[in-house]
């Protein structure tokens, strides 16, 4: 029965891909990327490719470490601004507005050159171990790339905080848990399930941002692309290859999300 | 070195920060010649005037692009999915170089191809056509989420009068769609503010790369972009605060949310 059901379920799905009009458009689009492939400029590739994976990795690895931090940030920012006092308060919700009111690539200019001219006047600064890491362009984009995921997400985090209902939290001081253990088992589970459907969202356009490190000379697969241009005088070629790699991690990321999302419990509150 | 100068320690930046010469600082930001005050306000309007196009553009687009995907034929709806997905799945950065490359070339080989001599295509209408390209994209969603929020029954009983689609769309469509997308078009306002920034890239002159440019001659970095910051942040408060009136009056007529409850 359960056989019979998923292969009426997979030819539903096949005939949605079927239907005569969306054949003749992957027709078209097929003979698009046929003539790209073709009628385009990819010589350039087999001497780009070990440099353009340099870039890929550093992309990846700038994206997940700012993710990682951004929520770790955006978690207390959350609960400061859903219950906390106002002297938590109010510092956290000046920081998510001051963050979500101004450009990234300001704020990342900002640290880069702005940081970056200060630090070099103080001798102690430059003896300290922190030099070498300071002197180069990476640790700047890090940092802006984390504050702008945990400003954004603080705020979403606020919502989820708020929006567990007081009955669980309740319910959970009279089994006599410490606030802690509260925290723990209780509200921050319940204010992620919540956060999960924006968190996707957040962390797609987290990815979108991160070519904006090129511009404070970070070798990232954008700034790989752009040398490539710089290099051979293509305009296209690059930046479509460079288009449809970001599609690609961004349509893994969407279909990894929605895995975990499809594993969380639906009846929530 | 990171870019910071080694050159220049910066001394001046330095005194621009003590509190003893506040006189530096004013005298920095000042409007008038020596100060560069002057060139971030004119930057600033520059992004201004992205904004308000790229936002009208897409609003534009987003309207007609939400009625082909909900009320278009398949081949219709399969495009505007595909131009939906796309511009939501690439960074802007990238878009603005494609389109801002392929949207000169385009039209100096259409006017060539015409017989008319190629023309240099200006920053502000390139920079509001980018923009506006990828401000569509999520208008359309929004559009057709407010759409689709509508009770069916008001449509229907607009076609059951005889309502052409022209008049539906004015008369009731339209106004009874706004209280539901005014906050997600409010946020993309505030996207559109921010995404000029991206335009400093491609070299055009507004606030970010006004900033910059003033920042590097004076060498007062920290004190420049903080100023712009500042500047952004004003026009973000700003436009919350018209939001707010624009959000209430889209809503008069309609329960309020607190009473309801």
């Amino acid at each position: 029965m359960s056989a019979e059901a998923t292969a009426i379920n997979m030819a539903a799905r096949a005939s949605i891909w079927l239907k005569p009009h969306r054949i003749v458009l992957m027709l078209i689009a097929l003979a698009l990327v046929l003539c790209a492939a073709f009628f385009m400029r990819w010589d350039w590739l087999p001497q780009y490719w070990e440099m353009g994976l340099m870039g890929l990795w550093r992309s990846l690895w700038i994206l997940a470490v700012t993710c990682a931090l951004g929520f770790a940030l955006a978690v207390p920012l959350g609960l400061a601004q859903a219950g906390g006092p106002i002297w938590f308060s109010a510092p956290a919700k000046v920081f998510c507005t001051i963050i979500r009111g101004t450009p990234l690539l300001l704020q990342l200019w900002l640290l880069y050159y702005g940081l970056g001219s200060i630090f070099p006047q103080y001798p102690w600064i430059r003896e300290s171990w922190m030099w070498p890491y300071l002197r180069q362009a990476w640790p700047y984009g890090v940092l802006a790339l984390t504050l702008s995921f945990a400003g954004y997400e603080g705020e979403v985090m606020r919502g989820a905080f708020a929006g567990v209902p007081r009955g669980q939290l309740e319910a959970a001081r009279a089994f006599g848990m410490s606030r802690w253990k509260i925290f723990r088992r209780i509200w921050l589970p319940q204010a992620f399930y919540r956060a999960l459907p924006t968190l996707t969202g957040e962390t797609v356009l987290q990815l979108k941002s991160t070519p904006l490190v090129a511009t404070i000379s970070v070798i990232d697969i954008f700034a790989v692309s752009s040398k490539v241009r710089q290099d051979t005088y293509l305009t296209y070629e690059p930046l479509l290859l460079l288009a449809l790699i970001y599609m690609t991690i961004t349509g893994i990321l969407v279909f990894a999300f929605s895995r975990i999302e499809a594993r969380i419990p639906v009846k929530i509150g | 070195m990171t870019a910071a100068d080694a050159s220049n320690p910066g001394a001046k930046l330095i005194d621009a920060f003590l509190p003893a010469s506040a006189a530096g600082i004013m005298e920095l930001l000042s409007p008038v010649a020596p100060g560069w005050g002057g060139t971030l306000l004119v930057g600033l309007l520059h992004s201004v005037e992205i904004a308000i196009g790229a936002t009208c553009l897409g609003l534009m687009i987003g309207t007609a692009g939400a009625f082909g995907k909900l009320y278009g034929g398949p081949v219709t709806r399969d495009l505007l999915a595909v131009y939906t997905t796309v511009v939501r799945a690439v960074p802007e950065l990238v878009l603005i170089l494609l389109l801002y490359y392929a949207g000169t070339d385009l039209i100096n080989q259409v006017l060539t191809a015409i017989g008319y001599q190629r023309i240099d295509i200006s920053g502000l209408a390139a920079g509001i056509f980018v923009l506006g390209f990828v401000q569509g994209a999520y208008s359309t969603e929004v559009i057709r989420g407010a759409i689709l929020a509508i009770p069916q029954g008001q449509i229907e009983a607009a076609r059951a009068y005889g309502m052409s689609p022209g008049l539906m769309l004015r008369r009731i469509t339209l106004p009874a769609m706004l209280p539901f997308a005014i906050p997600g078009l409010a946020n993309l306002w505030l996207i559109a503010t921010k995404d000029t920034a991206l335009l400093a890239v491609v070299g055009f002159f507004e606030l970010t790369l006004a900033t910059r440019q003033a920042a590097g001659v004076t060498k007062a970095y920290l004190l420049f972009y903080l100023a712009a910051g500042a500047l952004y942040l004003a026009l973000s408060l700003f436009s919350n605060l018209i939001i707010g009136r624009v959000e209430a009056w889209s809503r008069r007529g309609m329960p309020s949310v607190k009473e309801a409850r």
